[in-house]
C-alpha cells in the first residue's frame, strides 16, 4: 500500500511539475496560489466598478510578487537560517526608525523614506518574527524549557508592541500570531497555552486602555453594530447585507446589488470577501475557501516532511499565519470580529502584503526543496 | 500521527467549519432577512413629475412651457455624518456654510430636504460630482413664461410645485397640472437613480390651454400702453381688446407688471390684473350705454333735438353741470360733445326700469363669465332707481363702477348690433351664441353718434385710425378718493370699436391718473386705442372701410419728387 506522500508524488508527477521543482517552485502549492489569484482577478474586475486600469495594477502587482516568490524560493533554506537574527535585529532598529523618523499618513507612522522607495518595515516583521523564533527554539531543546518560552515571549512581544504603536493595529496581531504559532509547534503546553490565554484576558483592559478611540469604537461597533448604523457600524452592516442577501447561489458576477451599487465600503480592498459572497453565494464561498484549505494543507504538508525543525517550526507558522489572515478578514467582514483593516490573502487590492505572502510561499518552497535536495 | 499535530488539525477544522457556519447562518438561515434589508437601502418608490400642459395663444405660440430641471435634496441623517464636507458644498452653491450646517443639522431625523429646488443642469452636475453620500437629484419641471411681464397677469404662474397662483396657471389648474406617476427605482449608496423596477402608476401629463389671445397683439397693445402711461407719468394702466363676434379677449394688458420669471420683485401693486379685478367709475364712457336705453325704449329717436341751455341744471335741488353751453343739440350732438345735461334730460325722460334694464342687460354689477380668479363685478345700485339725481349721475357714468374688461363687453354689444356674448378667455372655434338686449337699429345708431366723437369736431379726434372709420367715446373722470371727488386727479379713459360700420374688434383704455399735464381721455388714452388698433387692423387682415380723399391725394413732397424726376427725363 502506498502511503499518503507517494499519493501526492504519482498525483503530479509530470514533466511540468519536474520542470518546476528545478526552480524550487513547488508545483501543488504554486497551483492552488495561482488559482486562487486568478479568482482573486475575477472578483477585483467586479469590485472596481469594472475597472480594467486596476485590474492591470493588481496584475503588474501579481507578477511582481510571483517575482519576489521565485527569487526568496532560490533562497537555501540553511542561508535563511543564518540570516534570520540579522533581520531581525535589523527589523527592529527599523521599526524603532519608523516610531522616531517615520512618514504618518492615514494618521499612523508605518512608512519609512528612503528617498528611492517608501517601505514599511512592520510588513517585513510578519516573516521575521516566526525566522527568527523558529530560529531560536530549534537550537534548544524542545518541548522549550520555562527560560527559552520567556525569551521566545520577548521575542514576540517587542515587535508586536512597536508595530501597534505606529498604531498598526491588523499588522501588529498578525505578527503576534505569527510568532506565537512558531511557539505553539515547538510545543507548548496546553497547560502553559491555558495560562496564556488567561493572561491574555487579564491583559485585555491594559490593552483596552492603551487602545485609540477608534480602535475602541471598532470593538464597541462588533458588539452592537446597530448602535450606530451611520457612524461605524455602517460598514458592517452594509457588508453582512451583502454576504446575507447571496444566499446559497448568489446573484450573479458582475449582480451583486450591494457591491455594484457602492454599498459596501473599502469593497475592493479589506471588504472584496463580501462582494464575492454577495455574487457568488454560499456555494461559491465553500469553493473559495475550500482553496484557501487546499494551499494551508499543503503548505502544512511541507511543515511536516521538512527536514529540520528550523524549516518545520517556519512553514508550520507560515501556513497557519496564512490561514489567520484569512480567518481574521472573513470574520471582520461577516461580522464576528472587529474591523482591524486586514485583507483577504491574495485577493484584496493592494501590493503591500501580496509581496509579503509571496515571499513568505517562497520561503516554504525553499524549505520544500530542501527536504528535496537532502533527499536526494 | 502525533497528538499535538492531531490537535492542531482539530483546531483548524473548527475554524474553518466556524466559518462555514457562518456563512451557512447568514446565506441560508437568515438570507432572506438581509434580502430585505438590503431591498430596503436599495430599494425606493419616487414620484416622476407630470408635465404641466403648455399655455399657447390661439395661434399656437407659447405663454407658458415648462422645462425639465433638476432639483437637488439631501438626506439630513446621511450628510450629517460627512459634515466636514458642507463647506465645499456651501460654496458651490454659494451660501453660508454655516447656516447650511445648522440647517441640516435641525433636519437630522428626517430623510428629505430640499437643498435647492430647480438647478441649472450645471450647478447639479457639479453638486453630484462632490459625491457626498446622501446627496441626490429628482426630477422636476420648471415653468417658463416666454412673454414675461408683458403677459404676466393673465397668464399668471405656478409655484415651484408647480401648483397654479394666479390667473390661467390658476383658473384651469386641474387641466394643465396632470397627475404624477410613481414607480419604484434602484438606488445606490449616493441616492442616485441607477435603474427603473417597475412602473406603479403611469405619469399623467398636463394638457394644453389654447388661449383667446393673439401674443402679436398682446405685444402690441403692452407696447402702447406702457409708453403712454410712462409719457404721461400715470400710476397705473389697463387696456382690454375684445374680439367683437366671439367674446374672445384677444390682449389684456397692465401697468405696473412685474418679471413673472423672477417673482422676487413682485409686489401686490405690479401683479393685480387690473383689467379685471380693479373698478372704476366709467364717467362719459358711460353715456352710450345711456343713450342706448333711451333709443330702445322708443321714447327718443336719435334727430330729437335737447335744448342743454344754459349749460347747467338742477335735479332734486343739485347741480348738474356741462363745460360751456352747447345750447340745442340732438341726440348724436350730445354724445359728440359729451353733454351732462343733455343725457340727463334725456334719461329723466325714460322710465328708471328701463334705464337699469339695460345697464343689467350689458352685464354691469354682474360676471362677465370669463371665469378669471378674482374678478370684480363693480357697483350697480338698485337705489338709484328712486332717484332722479342719482339716475342722472348714474347716466353719465358716476355712482356706478365697473372693470375695464365689463366695459369692454358692453361695448362689445353695442358693437355686435345689439348682441351680448360671455367674455372667453380661451379660444372658440365657433361662433358664440349671444343674447339680445337691444335693438339692431339701437345699436347702429349708437355707434353712428360715436363715430362723431371720433371726428374733427369731437373729443376723441387723437382715436382715428388711418383708413378705418372709429366709433368710440373718451371719459374723463374725478378720481372719488375718502368720500369726495379729488379735484386734481383723473381717470382718462377712451372705450371704443373699429370698423364702426361693421366692428370686429372693441378696445377698452384705461389709464390712472395721469400727472403730466395732459388729463382729458381723448387726449391720455385715445392715442393708445388709435396705435394699437390701427396695428391690430393689419396684424388681422381687416379691409379698410374708410378710403378718405386725404389719403388718395399724393403727398407734396412725392409729387414734387415724381417731378423732378420727369423733368430729369425731359
Amino acid at each position: 500500500m502506498m502511503n499518503r506522500t507517494q499519493v501526492f508524488e504519482v498525483s503530479y508527477n509530470s514533466r511540468l511539475a519536474s520542470a518546476l521543482r528545478v526552480i524550487h517552485i513547488e508545483p501543488v502549492l504554486f497551483l492552488g496560489i495561482l488559482l486562487l489569484t486568478v479568482a482573486g482577478l475575477g472578483i477585483l474586475y467586479s469590485a472596481s466598478d469594472s475597472s480594467i486600469v486596476m485590474v492591470k495594477a493588481q496584475l503588474i502587482r501579481l507578477g511582481l510578487a510571483f517575482l519576489v516568490m521565485l527569487v526568496v524560493a532560490q533562497i537555501p533554506q540553511s542561508q535563511l537560517y543564518l540570516w534570520s537574527p540579522w533581520f531581525f535585529a535589523l527589523g527592529i532598529v527599523l521599526l524603532v526608525l519608523v516610531l522616531t523618523a517615520g512618514d504618518v499618513g492615514k494618521g499612523a507612522q508605518r512608512w519609512l523614506d528612503l528617498y528611492v522607495v517608501k517601505f514599511q518595515p512592520s510588513e517585513m516583521m510578519k516573516l521575521i518574527t516566526p525566522m527568527m523564533l523558529a530560529w531560536y527554539l530549534s537550537e534548544r531543546p524542545l518541548p522549550p524549557t520555562a527560560k527559552s518560552l520567556l525569551i521566545s515571549a520577548l521575542l514576540v512581544v517587542v515587535p508586536t508592541v512597536l508595530i501597534a504603536a505606529q498604531p498598526d493595529l491588523g499588522t501588529s496581531i498578525l505578527v503576534a500570531a505569527a510568532g506565537f504559532f512558531v511557539v505553539f509547534l515547538a510545543g507548548l503546553r496546553w497547560r502553559v497555552l491555558l495560562g496564556i490565554i488567561l493572561a491574555g484576558l487579564a491583559f485585555i483592559p491594559v490593552l483596552w486602555r492603551m487602545m485609540h478611540d477608534y480602535q475602541k469604537q471598532r470593538v464597541l461597533t462588533l458588539l452592537n453594530p446597530e448602535s450606530d448604523p451611520l457612524g461605524s457600524g455602517y460598514h458592517i452592516i452594509q457588508s453582512k447585507i451583502a454576504i446575507g442577501s447571496g444566499g446559497l447561489y448568489g446573484k450573479g458576477w458582475l449582480n451583486g446589488t450591494q457591491s455594484q451599487l457602492d454599498f459596501i465600503p473599502e469593497r475592493h480592498t479589506d471588504f472584496i470577501f463580501a462582494v464575492f459572497a454577495e455574487e457568488f453565494g454560499m456555494m461559491g464561498a465553500i469553493v473559495l475557501l475550500a482553496l484557501y484549505v487546499f494551499i494551508i494543507l499543503r503548505g502544512l504538508y511541507i511543515a511536516t516532511n521538512a527536514q529540520d525543525s528550523f524549516g518545520r517550526l517556519l512553514a508550520g507558522s507560515l501556513s497557519l499565519t496564512f490561514f489567520f489572515y484569512l480567518f481574521v478578514n472573513v470574520g471582520m467582514v461577516s461580522g464576528i470580529l472587529p474591523v482591524v483593516g486586514v485583507p483577504l490573502p491574495l485577493v484584496s487590492y493592494g501590493g503591500t502584503s501580496m509581496v509579503t505572502l509571496m515571499a513568505g510561499f517562497g520561503m516554504l518552497m525553499s524549505i520544500s526543496s530542501n527536504r528535496r535536495l537532502l533527499s536526494r | 500521527m502525533p497528538w499535538r499535530r492531531i490537535s492542531l488539525l482539530v483546531v483548524f477544522l473548527i475554524a474553518v467549519v466556524a466559518l462555514l457556519g457562518r456563512a451557512l447562518d447568514m446565506q441560508i438561515l437568515h438570507s432572506e432577512f438581509f434580502q430585505r434589508q438590503g431591498n430596503a437601502r436599495q430599494l425606493r418608490v419616487v414620484s416622476i413629475p407630470a408635465y404641466r400642459g403648455q399655455i399657447v395663444d390661439r395661434n399656437g405660440e407659447p405663454f407658458a412651457v415648462s422645462t425639465p430641471v433638476n432639483s437637488i435634496w439631501l438626506n439630513p441623517g446621511e450628510v450629517i455624518s460627512d459634515m466636514h464636507r458642507i463647506p465645499e458644498l456651501a460654496k458651490i452653491l454659494s451660501i453660508d456654510a454655516k447656516a447650511l450646517y445648522k440647517k441640516i443639522t435641525a433636519q437630522q431625523t428626517r430623510e428629505f430636504m430640499y437643498l435647492k429646488r430647480q438647478a441649472s443642469p450645471e450647478l447639479a452636475s457639479k453638486v453630484m460630482a462632490l459625491e457626498i453620500p446622501g446627496l441626490a437629484l429628482q426630477d422636476e419641471y420648471r415653468r417658463y413664461y416666454p412673454a414675461g411681464e408683458v403677459a404676466a397677469h393673465v397668464i399668471g404662474f405656478a409655484d415651484v410645485d408647480d401648483n397654479g397662483q394666479e390667473g390661467i396657471e390658476l383658473a384651469f389648474n386641474d387641466w394643465l397640472k396632470g397627475e404624477p406617476g410613481k414607480k419604484r427605482v434602484i438606488r445606490d449608496r449616493l441616492g442616485r437613480v441607477f435603474d427603473d423596477v417597475e412602473h406603479i402608476r403611469p405619469v399623467e401629463p398636463g394638457k394644453p390651454v389654447v388661449l383667446s389671445l393673439d401674443r402679436r397683439l398682446q405685444y402690441l397693445t403692452y407696447r402702447t400702453l406702457k409708453a403712454a402711461v410712462i409719457k404721461h407719468n400715470a400710476i397705473a394702466g389697463s387696456a382690454v381688446v375684445l374680439d367683437v363676434k366671439s367674446g374672445e379677449v384677444l390682449a389684456m394688458v397692465n401697468q405696473p407688471s412685474f418679471n413673472v420669471n423672477d417673482r422676487s420683485q413682485m409686489s401686490p401693486e405690479s401683479a393685480r390684473n387690473r383689467a379685471v379685478t380693479d373698478v372704476f367709475e366709467p364717467g362719459s364712457t358711460m353715456k352710450p350705454l345711456t343713450m342706448a336705453a333711451a333709443l330702445d325704449s322708443g321714447i327718443w329717436t336719435p334727430t330729437t333735438k335737447v335744448n342743454t341751455s344754459p349749460g347747467y341744471m338742477k335735479v332734486q335741488g343739485n347741480m348738474i353741470r356741462d363745460h360751456r353751453n352747447y345750447g340745442e343739440l340732438d341726440l348724436g350732438g350730445v354724445i359728440e360733445k359729451s353733454s351732462n345735461v343733455g343725457i340727463s334730460k334725456i334719461v329723466l325722460a325714460v322710465d328708471a326700469d328701463v334705464q337699469w334694464g339695460m345697464y343689467q342687460n350689458l352685464g354691469l354689477g354682474a360676471d362677465t363669465g370669463s371665469g378669471f380668479p378674482g374678478e370684480a363685478i363693480g357697483r350697480l345700485s338698485v337705489s338709484a332707481l328712486n332717484n332722479d339725481f342719482e339716475r342722472a349721475t348714474m347716466a353719465f357714468g358716476y355712482g356706478v363702477s365697473v372693470t375695464p374688461m365689463q366695459l369692454a363687453r358692453a361695448y362689445g354689444a353695442l358693437a355686435a348690433d345689439g348682441i351680448i356674448r360671455p367674455v372667453s378667455f380661451l379660444h372658440n372655434e365657433q361662433v358664440v351664441e349671444g343674447e339680445r338686449v337691444m335693438r339692431v337699429e339701437t345699436a347702429r345708431a349708437v355707434r353712428k353718434m360715436m363715430q362723431s366723437v371720433v371726428s374733427e369736431e369731437g373729443t376723441g379726434i387723437r382715436a382715428q385710425v388711418a383708413n378705418y372709420s372709429v366709433a368710440g367715446k373718451t371719459g374723463t373722470v374725478h378720481k372719488f378718493i375718502s368720500g369726495g371727488y379729488a379735484e386734481e386727479r383723473y381717470l382718462s379713459i377712451f372705450a371704443g370699436m373699429v370698423p364702426a360700420g361693421s366692428p370686429e374688434l372693441v378696445m377698452v383704455v384705461m389709464i390712472d391718473e395721469p400727472r403730466n399735464g395732459e388729463h382729458f381721455g381723448g387726449e391720455v388714452a385715445a392715442p393708445v386705442f388709435s396705435q394699437v388698433m390701427a396695428g391690430a387692423m393689419r396684424l388681422l387682415d381687416v379691409a379698410p372701410d374708410l378710403i378718405s380723399e386725404k389719403q388718395l391725394i399724393m403727398k407734396p413732397n412725392m409729387k414734387s419728387k415724381l417731378v423732378a424726376k420727369k423733368g430729369e427725363n425731359v
